[in-house]
């Protein structure tokens, strides 16, 4: 419960309308995408301005109230799945691209900016925002920061980290603080920036967000290459990197996904390939044209079936598309996924989609996998039927098995969906205890009341577990 | 306030679709509810998320999540979009009707649905002495939307310009046992719905020309009743059954090989609420929906599709138009028709320009623009705005519905855009 003292301050700040307290609102910012269990807050604030965010990270100081920051809730870990009884700030009135620079190529937006809507409004200025998060259409950049989100053009382009030049933030105790600039260096003070992109929302509350811009690509070219052994599609993926080639895209899908987009889109997938690749290099158009016969003969030569390259920008729009609908149709098959991002250095998928064949095989279930293989980072999506007690523990079981295998390969818990609740039980198999402590004491020192996004990342025990 | 658990029970019958949603969010790119107000209960996730904790009797009173649950166009803008395939369309019909089944429907709906709709006969009574009067209490507009005014500050028009009733509802135009007409191709009859029959007649004539010019044979029965949508919104399916009962009853009667309609908002009804929402069906009646869904088709579709598939272009021969069309919810993304439209366009000589977010819902949402006239004339605003940037002279749209809260947006922005149906575009013609 709520004391009506501090709803009718937030009224007063914000006007009613944006003051949520009903249950049935609360309901609905109680989960995210996450496949976790709900949690009520006791209020939902929605501010339309730097002031009103200033003032409502003091109130929640004053008062000791947990705060979770939410974008677009489409995180894939729980992170804004509120503290029972605490306070929801949603971003979803902070839309407003504040400038994009064209001459220093940079942006500057709000937190609850849409991704996709800033990636349309800068190639509308012949500029590029690369990370493409499969959110996009509805993730917010103060999301995507918080996360730090990648997407399918992360082996070339990097991820949300490589684009964050400055921020403004709120800190546990209201304070407004900026680190970074407007320039491409800065070498001033710690690097805060960098020590807020991935904290989800547990060191401060972002406001304003500069984002580097780069030139848009002038050409690209785009491929499928089919293999009927797995191995051979992840050798490839080796060889091309080490011919020193960088696609912007270089994707694979398993057999088990194939057979879902075909029976889900009738694209035409060879349904019986072990593999597919999904290969897309870019640049300056004789560099595309150069690659993109390399990366063609490199397939053939090791051992692809056969390697289909994109003659128009229908037949382009066309391979991404099947790849886009991977998640579609998989999602379609049982009513619970649970959708995974364990990554490992590229030169271990080949060992790493193996392990989840035998994962799937041992705990019965099924196992759907494709990703993003030319950074390592794999997407194994379980289906499940959270009803079926049973099933799900085996599902509990085999992804911690997932997560074993890909530390014990040298690989992380998570590629670009970050650790929030679900992961956070795990994090001192990867980074080990002093890590923890040093972020508990980090945590500690900034927030010492343990107001914001309490309970994530850095979990709840206070001792080693071993 | 009675069992909650009671209801809890009633919403289990939705479970099995409310599993689907694996709560990804993707829905809040596309819905158009959502980019006004950024609020999730207005968002396909948060009102299956609200369904979930009726079913998990969470609530001690059903009022809360059932005026949420009414803040929605149906426009099925988020189901066309999820990866998980939800029926999104289906399970909110369906929780209307649960609750207003459970809760009892206020006394105005009561005699709207029970006592006017569900009796087609007395609804075109009614409809017909409204049409004499109305010029006492509107005052035409004299613009290109041929829209009028309120002539009096009322609550219930607040400032909309809406079309007036036709002087004759086209239904009067037919003799009384209906109207047939053979022909050489095939048969079609016609399901002509509310709108087209009370506002728009000349869709109707149009239709008959069009079908007539390409030797299909044109069935219409007389006394049809509405398709039943407004009931349903309404969460009233007893009064849709009835409705259903009796046009089954109707159009079984006749011979003929497809039923058009020229509304989408009807043929999206007929197609698949039909034999989805039927109160208690037996196998019997579900067999028989089933087989009138299978011949029901778009009267664009038809034409394109089956009718005359070698319709080519007449691209520019009308010059000096140009013509931009709105794909209706219910004929893009409930049935996939998008193409034979805008082909329909170009065969009548008309230049025919893209506008931005061409499938973006204009904001009617039947009952939704009644009772949040406020943030439907917000969606609206939008979809004004783009057709006007395309500097188009004919708004061109497949459902009536659309057409007139397009016509009130424009009457609004004082353009001087026509608004019509491709069907009465082609028409023109031949
Ligand atoms: C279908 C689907 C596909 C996805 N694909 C990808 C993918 O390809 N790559 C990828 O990286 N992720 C992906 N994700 C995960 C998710 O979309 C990303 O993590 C995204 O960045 C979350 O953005 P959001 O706006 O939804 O943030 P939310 O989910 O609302 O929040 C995420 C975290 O950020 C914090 N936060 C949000 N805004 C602020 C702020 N202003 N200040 C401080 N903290 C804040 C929250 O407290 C929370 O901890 C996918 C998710 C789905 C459902
Ligand atoms: S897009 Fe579909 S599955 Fe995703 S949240 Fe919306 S309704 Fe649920
Ligand atoms: S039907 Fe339309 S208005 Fe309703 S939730 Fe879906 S997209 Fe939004």
């Amino acid at each position: 419960m709520i004391d009506p003292s501090i709803v009718t301050r937030f009224n007063e700040i914000l006007g009613q309308e944006n003051v949520l307290t009903q249950k049935e609102d609360m309901l609905t910012y109680s989960y995210d995408a996450a496949v976790l269990d709900a949690q009520m807050p006791a209020a939902v604030v929605i501010p339309g301005s730097t002031e009103e965010i200033g003032e409502i990270v003091k109130i929640c100081h004053e008062h000791r109230l947990a705060l979770t920051v939410r974008g677009a809730g489409t995180n894939l870990s729980g992170g804004t799945i509120p503290e029972v009884g605490g306070i929801v700030l949603s971003t979803g009135r902070l839309n407003r691209i504040i400038e994009i620079n064209e001459a220093d190529m940079y942006a500057v937006v709000q937190p609850g900016v849409v991704t996709a809507e800033l990636a349309a409004a800068v190639e509308a200025k012949g500029l590029f925002y690369p990370p493409d998060p499969g959110s996009q259409a509805v993730s917010t950049i103060g999301g995507n920061v918080a996360e730090n989100a990648g997407g399918l053009r992360g082996l070339k382009y990097g991820v949300t980290k490589d684009y964050v030049m400055g921020l403004r933030f709120f800190d546990a105790r209201g304070n407004y603080v900026k680190t970074g600039s407007r320039t491409v260096k800065c070498a001033t003070g710690y690097n805060i920036t960098g020590l807020m992109v991935g904290s989800e929302g547990t060191l401060g509350v972002l406001d304003e967000i500069t984002l580097k811009l780069i030139p848009a690509p002038q050409a690209r070219k785009s491929m499928v290459a089919v293999y009927n052994t797995i191995e051979k599609a992840s050798e490839t993926v080796a060889a091309i990197i080490a011919a020193r080639i960088v696609p912007a895209t270089l994707e694979i899908l398993d057999n088990f996904t194939i057979r879902a987009v075909e029976d889900f889109s009738g694209a035409g997938l060879p349904v019986d390939a072990a593999a597919l690749l999904l290969i897309e290099v870019d640049g300056h158009p004789a560099v595309v044209e150069e690659e993109g016969e390399k990366v063609e003969a490199l397939c053939k030569k090791l051992g692809a079936a056969s390697v289909n390259v994109a003659r128009t920008d229908e037949e382009r729009d066309k391979i991404w598309a099947a790849r886009r609908s991977a998640l579609s149709a998989l999602a379609k098959l049982k009513p619970t996924l649970v959708l995974e991002d364990a990554t490992v250095p590229r030169s271990r998928i080949p060992d790493m989609v193996r392990a989840l064949q035998e994962i799937a095989a041992k705990y019965k279930i099924d196992i759907g996998t494709f990703g993003h293989a030319g950074d390592g980072n794999l997407h194994p999506t379980i289906l499940t039927d959270k009803r079926n007690t049973a099933e799900f523990h085996r599902v509990e079981a085999a992804i911690e098995e997932i997560f074993d295998k890909a530390l014990a390969m040298g690989g992380t818990l998570s590629g670009e969906h970050g650790t929030g609740l679900a992961k956070a039980p795990f994090l001192e198999k990867e980074a080990g205890y002093s890590s923890i402590l040093f972020s508990r004491q980090l945590r500690k020192a900034l927030d010492p009341d343990n107001i914001l996004n309490p309970g994530k990342i850095t979990g709840v025990s206070e001792t080693p577990s071993n | 306030m009675s069992n909650m658990n009671e209801l809890a029970n009633l919403v289990k019958e939705l479970e099995e679709q409310l599993v689907t949603c694996i709560r990804c969010g993707m829905c809040q790119s596309v819905c158009p509810l959502f980019e006004q107000t950024r609020k999730e209960s207005d968002v396909a996730r948060g009102k299956l998320a609200l369904l979930t904790g009726l079913m998990d009797n969470i609530f001690s009173d059903p009022d809360g999540v059932d005026e949420r649950l009414n803040r929605c166009l149906l426009c099925g803008s988020c189901a066309a979009n999820c990866p998980s395939g939800v029926n999104v369309l289906e399970i909110f019909i369906k929780a209307r009707a649960i609750l207003s089944e459970y809760k009892g429907l206020s006394p105005a709906k009561q005699i709207i649905f029970k006592k006017m709709l569900a009796n087609p006969g007395t609804f075109d009574t009614l409809v017909a002495w409204a049409g004499k009067f109305q010029g006492l209490f509107t005052k035409p507009d004299k613009n290109a939307q041929g829209t009028s005014c309120a002539r009096l500050v009322s609550p219930l028009l607040s400032d909309r310009h809406f079309l007036p009733l036709a002087s004759t509802p086209f239904h009067r135009e037919i003799p009384d046992q209906g109207l047939r007409k053979s022909g050489k191709k095939m048969n079609a009859a016609i399901f002509t719905g509310c709108l087209i029959d009370k506002v728009f007649p000349n869709i109707a004539r149009a239709s008959i020309k069009v079908l007539d010019h390409h030797g299909v044979g044109v069935t219409i029965p007389s006394g049809q009743g509405c398709c039943g949508i407004p009931a349903l919104a309404s969460g009233d399916r007893e009064t849709f059954t009835r409705l259903v009962d009796h046009n089954l009853a109707l159009f079984e009667k006749e011979k003929f090989d497809v039923l058009v309609t020229a509304c989408a908002t009807c043929t999206s009804t007929i197609k698949k609420l039909w034999p989805a929402v039927y109160k208690n069906p037996d196998s019997g009646i579900k067999q028989r929906l089933e087989a009138l869904s299978r011949k029901t088709m778009d009267i664009n579709q038809f034409l394109v599709d089956r009718v005359a598939p070698e319709l080519g272009d007449a691209q520019g021969s009308r010059a000096g138009e140009t013509v931009t069309y709105h794909d209706p919810c219910h004929l893009k993304k409930s049935l996939g028709v998008a193409a034979q439209p805008r082909q329909l366009i170009r065969a009548a000589g008309l230049n025919l320009v893209e506008m931005a977010g061409s499938d973006k819902c204009c904001g009617m949402g039947g009952s939704f623009n009644v009772y949040h006239y406020d943030l439907s004339a917000s969606i609206g605003k939008l979809k004004q705005q783009n057709i006007a940037d395309t500097g188009c002279t004919t708004l061109s749209t497949g459902c009536p519905a659309c057409m007139m809260q397009i016509s009130d947006m424009l009457a609004k922005a004082g353009t001087n855009i026509r608004v019509r149906h491709p069907v009465e575009l082609y028409a023109e013609t031949i």
